[in-house]
C-alpha cells in the first residue's frame, strides 16, 4: 500500500502542476458564474436553471479533466519511458495501475469539490440566503463523482493498450452510450427481430450505465432522493471500476515495454 | 553465490501486421556474473545489451530462458530491493525536481522520511547535483539528467547495479566521475553490470566482459582472456641497424619502418626468436620488445568487421 499510496500522490502532484487543468476549472466555474445571468433572466425557476446548468457542468468539465488526463495515465508513462525507472524497483504493475488510478480519483475530488464549492455559491447568491447545503444536490454530486471515477478507470484501461487520441475517444464513446443505455435497451425491444433484441439487452448489461448516476433533472425539480439509490450507485460503482482496473492490470501485467 | 546467473536467456519479437514472423534480439544467453565484479555488456547497436537489461528488470518478458539474481528468480519483487537500475538515456517526470525525484523513488523502497531525507542529501552530493536539487527536471540538461539517473539507481544503496550506457551524455569530467563512482562501488563490495560503447572505459573498469553481437555472446571472460587470443605479434626496436640487417629483416618481417635512427618491426609469436637471432648476428642493438596487446576496438573490427562496429568513443 505505501508504494500505491506514492504513485498516487505524485499522479496528483503531476496532475495539479498542469495548467491545463487549472485553465479546465476556470473556465468551469465561469460557466457556473453565467448560470446565475440565466437564472436572472428566467424569472421563478432561477434555483432550477442555476441547478441544472452547474452541476452539468461540473459533470463535463469533471469528464473532460477524467478523460484528457485518464487517457497519458500509463501511456505517456511508456512513451517517455518514466516508466522503465518506475517499474525496476519493487513495484508490481497492479500497484502502479491502482496508484495511477487513486491518483487521478484524488484529482478530480479535489476538483469536484473546487467546482461543488463555486456552484454552492451560485446557488446562494440566487436565493439570496446562505443555509447548509441540500442533501439530495451534494447526492447529486457525489454521483458525478462516481461518474467521473468510472470513466477515469475506463480511460486508464484503454490507455494500457491504445493511443490517447483512440483511448479518448473510446471512453467518450462509452460514456454517451453509457448514459443512453436505456434507450438503447428501449430500442433494441421495439424491433420485433430476436437478435437485434438481444444486442440490445446485452449492450444494456455490459456498457457502463452512467444514466444510473445522473439525477440532475431530478433534484433541480426538487424530488428527494431515494436513500436506496445511494449504496446502489456505489455497489455499481465499485464493481465496475473493480472489473475495469482488474482487465487494466491483466493487460498491462502482460506487456512488453518498448 | 553468483550475482547474476543467466540462463538460455531468449528474446522473441513479433513483427509483420499478422505478427508471424519473428525477430531473435537475444538468442539464449548464458552466463554468470561474481558478487563483488564490475561486469562489462559490450556490443554494437542491436547487439543485444539493453534487451538482456531490460529482461533482468522485468521490463521485458524472455521467450525462453531462466536468471537469478542474488540468487532468486529475477520476477521475485523482493529480490528488487536489493537492485538498482539505470535505463539508457533515461527521461523522468518533467514537473519534479531532483531532490522530489529521488525522494519518490525512496518512497518506492518503503523509506522513512528521514532516511529519504539524509540518503538523497548524500546521492545529490555524489552526483554533483546540489546546487540544482531544487531545479525541476525538464530543465537539465542530458549530462545532468544522467547523473540524476544515477543517483536514483542508487537510492536504496543496492548490491547490485545494472547501468544501460552510463556514460552517455556525460562530459569528460562527468565521465571521470562516474568511473571513479563505478570504482567505489566496486571497492563497497558491490556488483555492477553495465553496458558501454565507450571500450576505453570497458577496458579500465571491467574484471569481466560479455561480448554481445545480434542477439548472439560472441566472448565472455576476461579482458586479459579475451584479448588474449587476439595477442599473436610484438614490436621490437632496433637500434644501430645496418643495411644489411634491414635487408635481413625485411626477409623475415613484412612490416619493417624505419623511425627516425630507429627501426621497428611487428613480429609474429613464432618468428620471435628467429628475429633477435639474426639482430645479435647482424650486430644491431636491441632496444625493445613489447608484445602487441589487441585492444576491443581491434576485436570488433576483427570480429565484427567494421560495419557492425560500435560507435567507438575514446573516453577520457
Amino acid at each position: 500500500m505505501p508504494r500505491v499510496a506514492a504513485i498516487a500522490l505524485n499522479t496528483f502532484r503531476e496532475a495539479v502542476r498542469d495548467r491545463v487543468l487549472y485553465n479546465l476549472i476556470v473556465f468551469a466555474l465561469l460557466l457556473i458564474g453565467t448560470a446565475i445571468l440565466f437564472g436572472q433572466i428566467s424569472i421563478g425557476v432561477e434555483r432550477l436553471i442555476v441547478i441544472n446548468l452547474g452541476l452539468t457542468a461540473v459533470t463535463f468539465f469533471g469528464l473532460a479533466i477524467a478523460i484528457f488526463i485518464g487517457i497519458g495515465l500509463v501511456y505517456k508513462e511508456m512513451d517517455q519511458r518514466t516508466l522503465y525507472v518506475l517499474l525496476a524497483k519493487p513495484v508490481r504493475r497492479v500497484e502502479f495501475i491502482l496508484g495511477k488510478f487513486c491518483g487521478l480519483g484524488l484529482t478530480l475530488l479535489v476538483n469536484t469539490a473546487l467546482m461543488a464549492a463555486g456552484f454552492f455559491l451560485a446557488l446562494y447568491y440566487v436565493q439570496g440566503k446562505v443555509s447548509l447545503p441540500d442533501p439530495n444536490l451534494l447526492a447529486a454530486l457525489y454521483f458525478v463523482f462516481l461518474a467521473l471515477l468510472l470513466a477515469t478507470a475506463l480511460a486508464l484501461f484503454f490507455s494500457c493498450f491504445s493511443s490517447p487520441v483512440l483511448s479518448a475517444a473510446l471512453t467518450f464513446a462509452l460514456f454517451i452510450g453509457g448514459s443512453l443505455a436505456d434507450d438503447l435497451r428501449e430500442l433494441g425491444r421495439m424491433v420485433e427481430v430476436p437478435w437485434v433484441k438481444a444486442v440490445g439487452e446485452g449492450v444494456y448489461y455490459v456498457i457502463p450505465n452512467f444514466r444510473n448516476f445522473n439525477i440532475i433533472s431530478s433534484v433541480a425539480q426538487g424530488h428527494p432522493v431515494p436513500p436506496a439509490l445511494l449504496w446502489q450507485n456505489t455497489a455499481y460503482a465499485a464493481l465496475y471500476i473493480g472489473l475495469v482496473l482488474a482487465a487494466s492490470a491483466l493487460i498491462f501485467q502482460n506487456r512488453n515495454l518498448k | 553465490m553468483p550475482a547474476i546467473e543467466i540462463a538460455d536467456l531468449t528474446k522473441d519479437y513479433p513483427l509483420g501486421f499478422w505478427r508471424q514472423r519473428r525477430h531473435r534480439a537475444l538468442d539464449r544467453l548464458t552466463l554468470t556474473v561474481e558478487a563483488g565484479e564490475v561486469f562489462g555488456l559490450l556490443g554494437p547497436n542491436g547487439a543485444g545489451k539493453t534487451t538482456t537489461l531490460k529482461l533482468l528488470m522485468r521490463l521485458i518478458y524472455p521467450t525462453a530462458g531462466t536468471a537469478h539474481l542474488l540468487g532468486r528468480p529475477f520476477t521475485d519483487i523482493d529480490v528488487h530491493r536489493r537492485l538498482g537500475y539505470l535505463p539508457e538515456a533515461p527521461y523522468f517526470y518533467q514537473y519534479l525536481t531532483a531532490r522530489e525525484f529521488l525522494d519518490y523513488c525512496g518512497q518506492l523502497f518503503g523509506q522513512s522520511k528521514a532516511d529519504r531525507r539524509r540518503r538523497v542529501g548524500e546521492l545529490l552530493e555524489q552526483v554533483g547535483l546540489v546546487e540544482a536539487a531544487d531545479v525541476a527536471l525538464r530543465f537539465f540538461s542530458r549530462g545532468m539528467l544522467q547523473r540524476a539517473g544515477i543517483a536514483q539507481a542508487l537510492i536504496n544503496d543496492p548490491e547490485l547495479i545494472f547501468l544501460d550506457e552510463p556514460m552517455l551524455g556525460l562530459d569528460p569530467i562527468g565521465r571521470r566521475e562516474v568511473r571513479d563512482l563505478i570504482l567505489r562501488l566496486r571497492a563497497a563490495g558491490k556488483t555492477v553490470c553495465f553496458s558501454t560503447h565507450v571500450l576505453p572505459d570497458a577496458e579500465s573498469l571491467c574484471d569481466r566482459v560479455a561480448i554481445l553481437n545480434r542477439g548472439g555472446l560472441h566472448g565472455l571472460g576476461s579482458l586479459g582472456e579475451i584479448l588474449a587470443i587476439q595477442v599473436k605479434a610484438n614490436e621490437v626496436l632496433v637500434g644501430q641497424a645496418s643495411p644489411v640487417l634491414v635487408e635481413a629483416l625485411r626477409r623475415l618481417s613484412d612490416n619493417v619502418r624505419l623511425i627516425g635512427d630507429k627501426l621497428s618491426l611487428t613480429v609474429p609469436d613464432e618468428q620471435l626468436y628467429a628475429v633477435l637471432d639474426c639482430i645479435r648476428a647482424q650486430g644491431g642493438r636491441l632496444l625493445a620488445v613489447n608484445p602487441v596487446r589487441a585492444s576491443l576496438e581491434d576485436y570488433f573490427y576483427e570480429k565484427f568487421g567494421t560495419e557492425k562496429v560500435p560507435e567507438l568513443t575514446g573516453g577520457v
